[in-house]
């Protein structure tokens, strides 16, 4: 495999300010890279540093193994697709799809050519005449696409470009870059905020905060073992249940002390764990808390707690409790007999549990 | 019963209150008009209707010997050649000023406002401040730069000054103009291969028509009825057509012909009142634009 | 080579029109300000000797009153405009029909130079066959109008005619304001049942604070450069009575031949307008970056 992008060392500043701090990425040809963290992480920025639209402080940028740090956007074979789709509002649609290859004059029947394919790709034919002021927020998605095909670059960058569409829209689009990405076998690079994006797109994730990578991983690495409180935290949806709970080593593994205010405190066994600290935050997903009927293999435990807030959502319902002072959420069967007030039977499923160094947030299993 | 007394009282009350309103309006509808109004039928009138008749009468018998004399007869001091090759003066600097201060003020707004660099902003503050100096306080240095540029008392002389304290105000126009563009089209631009002038021919001129219309009349209209620069830097056969004006109207020589004077007026106006009157909604654009930054 | 003007090319761009505003605005006001502090008489002499002119400035009787009729013309004309206009945008924001029309015909005379304002009132106030006279045609014998020839007067005359000419534009100015009120924020208050006038001085007023401002900066700024207006209505008399600093600096450049009394009475003025326009201009870029 090649590699086709390959970030070493990345820094940038703006003046005192540091918004990338020792970023580091690698992926291989026909690889889906997903930028994914809060507003404000760096992650735009780090996709205008790949594109050349922003200088680098240090550090370096390759793509298709050359070495692209001082060349201009034009010559580093990308394509990118912006979040406010940036379509040139003044030429009609098949302009702005050939705009790219008259500059860099190539002959009118070349052009035309391959507008005409991208046009039947994405099913645009008819618009060709028109100007983007008179297309939907779907329809210019799709013309921005056009402009990337078109190219044919070594690597695609997308820049949010599903933010300004309605949710439905949002969903559709969603499944259909993800079959262009499997139809062209095309290597890309894509910003997010939204981390539902990131796991269904994604065969690689970069999460960021603070200008910091986070955590580098497929999408079920991410989800399973998260490296560190905020990851865990920011994806997943529901979040994942972060639970303070004070530990006990014995012969048999861990004994995990959960307070639960006036009531006695829920006490669960992982036999698993080894040289946990005396205090830890316990990571579980809402699916790995279950009610009586969850049956896996091994390693659950079951106990009686007291149910605060029931919320059906159709093939689900997610049951609310209290556990060490947070809110922590479970998913049962759409048709569970739980009612707020009440107490009811959960398992828990030891086998997924994350545990978190209270102190420093870091994963320490 | 009582109710119908009360609302037909209260709709009579807005029929009075409406009516006061459109006096009013009226009124200083009236206030505004009077003087282009008296202009007007001044200039059209006898020597003697103005003498022995009133101010606001209509002409008795209407006559365009005051406009004919004023265009081509009128003293503006030794000279009687009425205003005529000093429109033209003003046609001939108020064009190429008007077009080269609106062209460079459509580049440097593209940069400042597409282009940010270290150091753009500061640019951009000082050009701003530059449109708020009172001229007076560039006069005495202008006058020696241009004598030393040998443009002293030229047209070419008072193009250069017009462009030059131009392009803060056009500059101002342009880059609030393409602010308000996403950056992400220059960027698009910049990955499909384009450099900075073609992004600027091909992406952000076809853009501008409003600003560039906006700009043209601005421009025009202040280099038009300038009269500072114009005075200050011109001489005998280059001064702008306001210049002159002034000269007709204040010349001691011979009697004080008012129809004359009121003729001179209009036709100095008539080129930026014609704007005005064709293109309003740009010129008012621009008024607010140049107060109301933003 | 071709990749350093590429990046460049930009920076390249502006650099003409920086170098030009660094020369012609700033090199200009410091030459200007270097020789207000010379003997310069006829021509600019370039050794310095202190506030000599500016003393002799602020000695000079004609200064004074050129000072003076500053504040009187530049408060009377900002105050009258902004009411007027104020109050004629108010007026035509009450859903008036002919509204294009009549903003049309408040806001001709700032399209006229102000020459061509000074000529048109100069015969309109002219005692002897303008206003005067025809109001004393109609038998009201002693009815006097006589502004433009009485020195203690002839200012208000030109206050009289500025206002004319700048009054449309401070309403147009006021009427955008009045518009871009949040118009839900009005419907919100007349659901309340809150009376229009309330609406005004409570609600609309208060959100147009920064045109105030704006209008407020033209209008001032107009004010200090008034020049031509007056040089047409009256010249600067009776005797110097409507001189104001910027046709005495004017005369003092161009007929006297008195370049350090030219200079640094346009230094004055400079710093007039900079005291109102920088803290302004500060406060708009500044709430432009953090919004």
């Amino acid at each position: 495999m090649n590699t086709i992008l390959d970030i070493k060392n990345l820094h940038k500043n703006y003046g005192a300010l540091n918004i990338l701090k020792d970023v580091n990425v690698q992926i291989e040809e026909g690889d889906f890279l997903v930028l994914v963290g809060p507003s404000g992480c760096g992650k735009s920025t780090l996709l205008n540093c790949i594109a050349g639209l922003e200088e680098i402080t240090s550090g370096s940028i390759s793509i298709g193994e050359r070495d692209m740090t001082s060349v201009s956007p034009k010559d580093r074979d990308i394509a990118m697709v912006f979040q406010s789709y940036a379509l040139y509002p003044t030429m009609s649609v098949a302009n702005n799809i050939t705009f790219g290859m008259k500059v860099r004059g190539i002959d009118k029947a070349t052009r035309e050519a391959k507008l005409e394919q991208v046009a039947k790709q994405l099913q645009i034919e008819a618009l060709l005449s028109r100007r983007p002021g008179q297309l939907s927020g779907g329809q210019r998605q799709r013309v921005a696409m056009g402009r990337a095909l078109v190219r044919d670059p070594k690597l695609f960058l997308f820049d949010e470009p599903l933010s300004n569409l309605d949710a439905k829209l949002r969903v559709e689009m969603r499944t259909e870059i993800k079959k262009l990405h499997k139809e062209l076998g095309a290597s890309m690079v894509y910003v997010t905020h939204d981390q539902i994006e990131a796991m269904t797109l994604a065969t690689k994730i970069v999460v960021m905060k603070g200008g910091v990578v986070q955590q580098i991983g497929t999408p079920s690495e991410i989800y399973t073992t998260p490296a560190n409180l905020f990851v865990a935290d920011f994806m997943g949806s529901p979040a994942m249940n972060l639970i303070p709970s004070k530990v006990k080593t014995n012969g048999k593994g861990c004994e995990l002390v959960i307070d639960r205010g006036t009531e006695q405190p829920l006490v669960l066994h992982d036999t698993s764990a080894k040289n946990l600290p005396d205090e830890v935050i316990i990571g579980i997903r809402p699916e790995d808390i279950g009610d009586a009927t969850l049956r896996k293999s091994k390693g659950l435990e079951t106990s009686d707690c007291l149910v605060d807030v029931v919320e059906p959502a159709g093939a689900d319902t997610y049951v609310l409790l209290s556990l060490g002072g947070k809110e922590v959420t479970a998913r049962v069967p759409g048709d569970t007999k739980a009612a707020s007030g009440e107490r009811m039977t959960f398992t828990f499923n030891m086998s997924k549990l994350s545990y978190f160094d209270p102190q420093t947030g870091l994963r320490l299993n | 019963m009582d109710k119908t007394y009360n609302s037909s009282m209260k709709t009579a009350q807005t029929v009075i209150l409406r009516i006061g309103l459109y006096v009013i309006l009226s009124v200083f509808a009236l206030y505004f008009l009077m003087p282009l109004f008296v202009m007007v039928t001044t200039s059209l009138k006898h020597l003697d209707e103005i003498r022995s008749g009133s101010l606001i009468a209509l002409p008795r018998d209407i006559t365009f010997d005051a406009w004919q004399i004023a265009w081509s007869q009128a003293c503006t001091g030794i000279k009687c050649e009425g205003l005529s090759p000093y429109f033209w003066n003003s046609v001939s600097l108020a064009i190429p000023a008007v077009l080269l201060s609106t062209f460079i003020g459509a580049l440097n707004g593209y940069v400042i406002a597409q282009w940010r660099f270290k150091g753009a902003d500061i640019i951009f503050a000082l050009m701003l401040f530059g449109c708020f100096i009172p001229f007076q306080v560039v006069l005495l240095p202008m006058a020696k730069l241009l004598g030393i540029m040998g443009l002293a008392g030229s047209i070419q002389g008072l193009i250069f000054v017009h462009v030059v304290y131009g392009i803060g105000f056009t500059t101002l126009f342009f880059r609030n103009y393409y602010v308000s563009i996403s950056q992400e089209l220059t960027k698009a631009a910049k990955i499909d291969g384009a450099g900075f002038f073609r992004i600027f021919w091909s992406i952000f001129l076809p853009l501008s028509l409003p600003i560039i219309v906006v700009t043209v009349i601005w421009q025009f209209t202040q280099i038009w009825n300038d009269f500072l620069f114009g005075v200050s830097f011109s001489q005998a056969g280059t001064q702008p057509v306001t210049v002159a004006l002034n000269n007709i109207v204040n010349s001691t020589t011979g009697v004080k012909a008012y129809n004359v004077d009121m003729a001179a007026a209009i036709i100095a106006a008539l080129p930026t009142l014609l704007v005005y009157i064709l293109a309003g909604k740009y010129f008012i654009r621009g008024l607010t634009a140049g107060s109301v930054k933003g | 080579m071709i990749h350093w003007l590429e990046k460049h090319m930009p920076k390249l761009v502006l650099t003409p029109s920086f170098a030009g505003v660094l020369v012609f605005v700033y090199g200009f006001i410091g030459w200007t300000a270097w020789v207000s502090f010379t003997k310069s008489k006829l021509l600019p002499k370039y050794d310095l000797v202190g506030t000599i002119q500016y003393d002799r400035l602020f000695a000079s009787p004609r200064w004074e009153t050129a000072f003076e009729n500053m504040f009187i013309f530049g408060g009377l004309f900002i105050a009258i405009a902004m009411v007027l206009g104020l109050l004629l945008a108010i007026l035509l924001d009450q859903k008036i029909r002919t509204e294009g029309f009549i903003r049309t015909i408040y806001l001709y005379p700032m399209a006229l130079s102000l020459i061509v304002t000074g000529t048109a009132w100069k015969w309109i106030l002219n005692p002897g066959l303008g206003l005067q006279a025809t109001v004393q045609g109609w038998g009201f014998e002693s009815f006097t109008f006589d502004w433009l020839v009485n020195p203690d007067k002839a200012i208000y005359a030109v206050t009289l005619a500025g206002v004319w000419q700048a009054s449309g534009f401070v309403m147009a100015l006021f009427l955008a304001g009045l518009r871009s009120v949040d118009q839900e924020i009005i419907k919100a208050a007349q659901v309340d049942g809150i009376p229009t006038w309330r609406i005004y001085t409570s609600i609309i007023m208060p959100s147009m604070a920064p045109i105030f401002m704006s209008a407020f900066i033209v209008l001032a700024h107009l004010a200090i450069k008034s020049f031509d207006l007056v040089i047409a209505l009256t010249g600067g008399g009776p005797g110097y009575a409507t001189d104001l600093p910027a046709t005495y600096m004017y005369t003092m450049a161009f007929s006297r031949g008195n370049v350090g009394q030219a200079a640094s009475s346009a230094m004055i003025m400079m710093v007039v307008v900079f005291a109102i326009v920088v803290p302004y201009l500060y406060s708009e870029l500044r709430s432009k970056n953090h919004g």
